[in-house]
């Protein structure tokens, strides 16, 4: 019976090939844009390298101070908050500091290429698992020593010396002060901002004043917790932490706020603030916000299909009289009907997993995030294929039930009443 | 024509000629009533029918065009329900069946031929004549491609299982629609106008199928037709008008 169906379907689909197209373009592009979505997601706060150890960590990137005057300051840590406080804290595994990285020029020659530096603690390479291709991260001593050496990216080995070999050992030229090169680490996407560089040295080597005491400043920690079920203890202390903290200004200043949070918490909090005020992380409101934006999407070709749907099976009624006449119950006919559009949307869904794959590819060759590689993973897959069943259940349902239960007579007529 | 059912001359219809006829009623119908109800008209389409078909039995309905003949036809069938009165299959009454009761019932006792086939375009011809027995359970693919086979073999067109219903003439497919509604070995065939989209070569062909059917298989037949000339050659003419029968 399921070979008369998927025969049906088929045929069905061939004899109306604008409606086919439009059905198949709506399933394929939108599950298209979602994947790409999702991959991009994924490819931003899920756990890959060098923060594969995401489960277990927590990230402080901004901090709020809240002034009496109303105002408000968002901005990140100061090296002086982060080595003073947060680098103290008990529960911690590890705590990394690290400060944004900034565009700084470089020249080969003639050549000025803008290279993306960042100051890092030793435990910077500790907590996180760079994959080196070449040579070691910067030790304790050469943190203390302020020792002029720089890990870089391959990218960079590349553009700067024109190859990734032999590279360990030589000068680089950063903000006119040269650096030896100790190790060459795989690219690490743009994306990816607390890990990301193309060039990392050692913090000491700042010309920043890093004891200046003031809250605010340009820098970030990395916190590892023991395991992952220890990260909320962790919060809790960094939480009362916080309290202890005192405000450099406290005629001028209310309050402090600054969390330990995970990855897209860390984010989250500032962005979604319009809307939360700083009271929670924001990541369920964004989630919400998202699932909305993502429903919605996927609704639009949900109801054209279930548009489609019924005027397609509007024009097989004599079929569905006869089938009713032969001794097919409606319950038998709501089936084919959801079978027949099942393996429509799976086949737009693999349409839709093809175009993915392509855009995706071509967001990557294009570069427009530095180093970022978008993949399709079998999480996302799945993901896809759950959603394709989704739509082929919701604009299959109501135009099958609906033709079901005419009256064999009726459908016979054509399903006028 | 290959292989098609003994070709049955017509006889005259007279009461010592009954042909298959039994006396056991297989389709009784007591004070049919069938009225369509708009917001501005109330239509009569049967007005208190009563109607007993014993098995074995051909009989034709004959009558002007909207007196009803295929409304009776698709209540006969379970294809509509009457607004009041009584259906009994077999000496059961069917108004209280559910849907998949009354599917059951159409499936096991019923086979259709309709005026304009209604064969499924998309489907092959065996295809088409293996419909009744997808929804038979208990009958496998095996057997049902070989009982689509016999089907077209009696109507004479085995030769044709792998065309589409488009290929072929309006003769033609009345028999693939005649073979799908033998492919179950239904006890009743209704047959609704089943030459009246046929010439009268095709439709003398069609009509001495059906005769065979019932005379050498015992099929109780109700046609509906407009012919009077093949309406004397069944066992029995019903005559309605507005609704009601008349003879």
């Amino acid at each position: 019976m399921l070979l008369s169906y998927l025969k049906i379907a088929w045929k069905v689909l061939l004899r109306r090939k604008f409606f086919t197209f439009i059905s198949l373009f709506g399933i394929s592009f939108t599950l298209m844009v979602l994947l790409v979505v999702v991959a991009m997601f994924d490819h931003a706060v899920g756990a890959h390298a060098p923060e594969t150890r995401l489960n277990r960590m927590l990230f402080v990137n901004f901090l709020h101070i809240k002034y009496k005057n109303g105002g408000n300051q968002n901005s990140p840590a100061s090296y002086y908050l982060l080595d003073r406080y947060v680098r103290h804290l008990k529960t911690p595994e590890k705590v990394a500091v690290h400060s944004m990285f900034h565009a700084t020029p470089s020249y080969v020659g003639n050549n000025r290429i803008d290279l993306d530096l960042k100051y890092t603690d030793h435990v910077f390479w500790q907590v996180l698992d760079f994959t080196f291709r070449d040579g070691k991260p910067f030790s304790d001593s050469e943190m203390k020593s302020a020792a002029r050496v720089a890990v870089i990216n391959q990218s960079t080995a590349r553009k700067y010396f024109g190859t990734e070999q032999g590279v360990v050992g030589r000068t680089i030229e950063i903000n006119q002060s040269a650096y030896r090169v100790i190790g060459v680490v795989e690219d690490v996407p743009v994306i990816r901002l607390s890990s990301y560089a193309d060039v990392w040295v050692p913090l000491s080597t700042s010309p920043n004043n890093l004891n200046q005491v003031r809250l605010d400043g340009e820098y970030s920690a990395i916190i590892l917790a023991k395991s992952a079920s220890e990260k909320a203890a962790v919060q809790a202390e960094f939480d009362q932490m916080v309290k202890r903290i005192p405000l450099p200004d406290p005629k001028g200043m209310d309050y402090l706020d600054v969390h330990a949070d995970q990855m897209l918490a860390s984010y989250s909090r500032q962005i979604m603030s319009p809307l939360t005020d700083y009271s929670s992380d924001g990541t369920a409101l964004l989630y919400s916000i998202l699932s909305g934006i993502a429903l919605l999407f996927m609704m639009l070709p949900a109801l054209n299909l279930v548009n489609i749907n019924v005027s397609r099976i509007m024009e097989r009624s004599s079929e569905i009289g006869v089938r009713k006449a032969f001794g097919a119950t409606s319950r038998t006919l709501i089936g084919q009907f959801l079978v027949e559009n099942i393996f429509l949307t799976t086949i737009g869904g693999l349409l839709g997993l093809v175009l993915a794959y392509v855009a995706l590819q071509l967001i990557s060759g294009a570069q427009l995030l530095a180093y970022s590689h978008f993949e399709l993973n079998l999480r996302i897959f799945g993901w896809a294929l759950l959603v394709t069943l989704l739509f082929g259940l919701l604009s299959g349902v109501y135009p099958a039930f609906k033709m079901s239960r005419l009256m064999p007579v009726q459908a016979l007529k054509g399903g006028s009443k | 024509m290959e292989n098609m059912l003994t070709q049955t001359a017509a006889r005259p219809l007279t009461n010592d000629n009954p042909l298959t006829a039994t006396n056991q009623p297989v389709i009784q119908l007591r004070d049919i009533e069938k009225v369509y109800q708009t917001k501005t008209i109330e239509t009569v389409a049967l007005n208190r029918v009563n109607l007993t078909i014993n098995k074995g039995e051909f009989v034709s309905i004959m009558g002007p065009s909207g007196c009803g003949k295929s409304t009776l036809l698709s209540i006969i069938g379970l294809l509509d329900e009457p607004t009041s009165g009584v259906i009994e299959l077999d000496g059961r009454p069917v108004q209280s069946y559910s849907d998949k009761e009354l599917a059951y019932l159409r499936n096991q006792k019923i086979g259709f031929v309709f005026q304009s086939y209604h064969l499924i375009n998309d489907l092959s011809v065996l295809d088409n004549v293996e419909l009744p027995l997808l929804y038979r359970s208990g009958v496998g693919g095996k057997e049902r491609r070989e009982r689509a086979y016999a089907a077209l073999d009696k109507v004479g067109l085995s030769a044709r299982t792998n065309h589409f219903p488009s290929q072929l003439s309006g003769g033609q497919r009345q028999r693939v629609a005649i073979a799908r509604a033998l492919a179950g070995r239904p006890e009743i065939i209704l047959a609704d106008e089943p030459t009246g989209n046929l010439d009268s070569v095709m439709g003398e062909e069609i009509m001495d199928l059906l005769l065979s059917l019932n005379q050498q298989e015992g099929t109780t037949i109700v046609m509906v037709t407009h012919d009077e000339q093949q309406a004397h050659k069944t066992q029995r003419l019903i005559r309605f008008f507005d609704g009601s029968q008349v003879s």
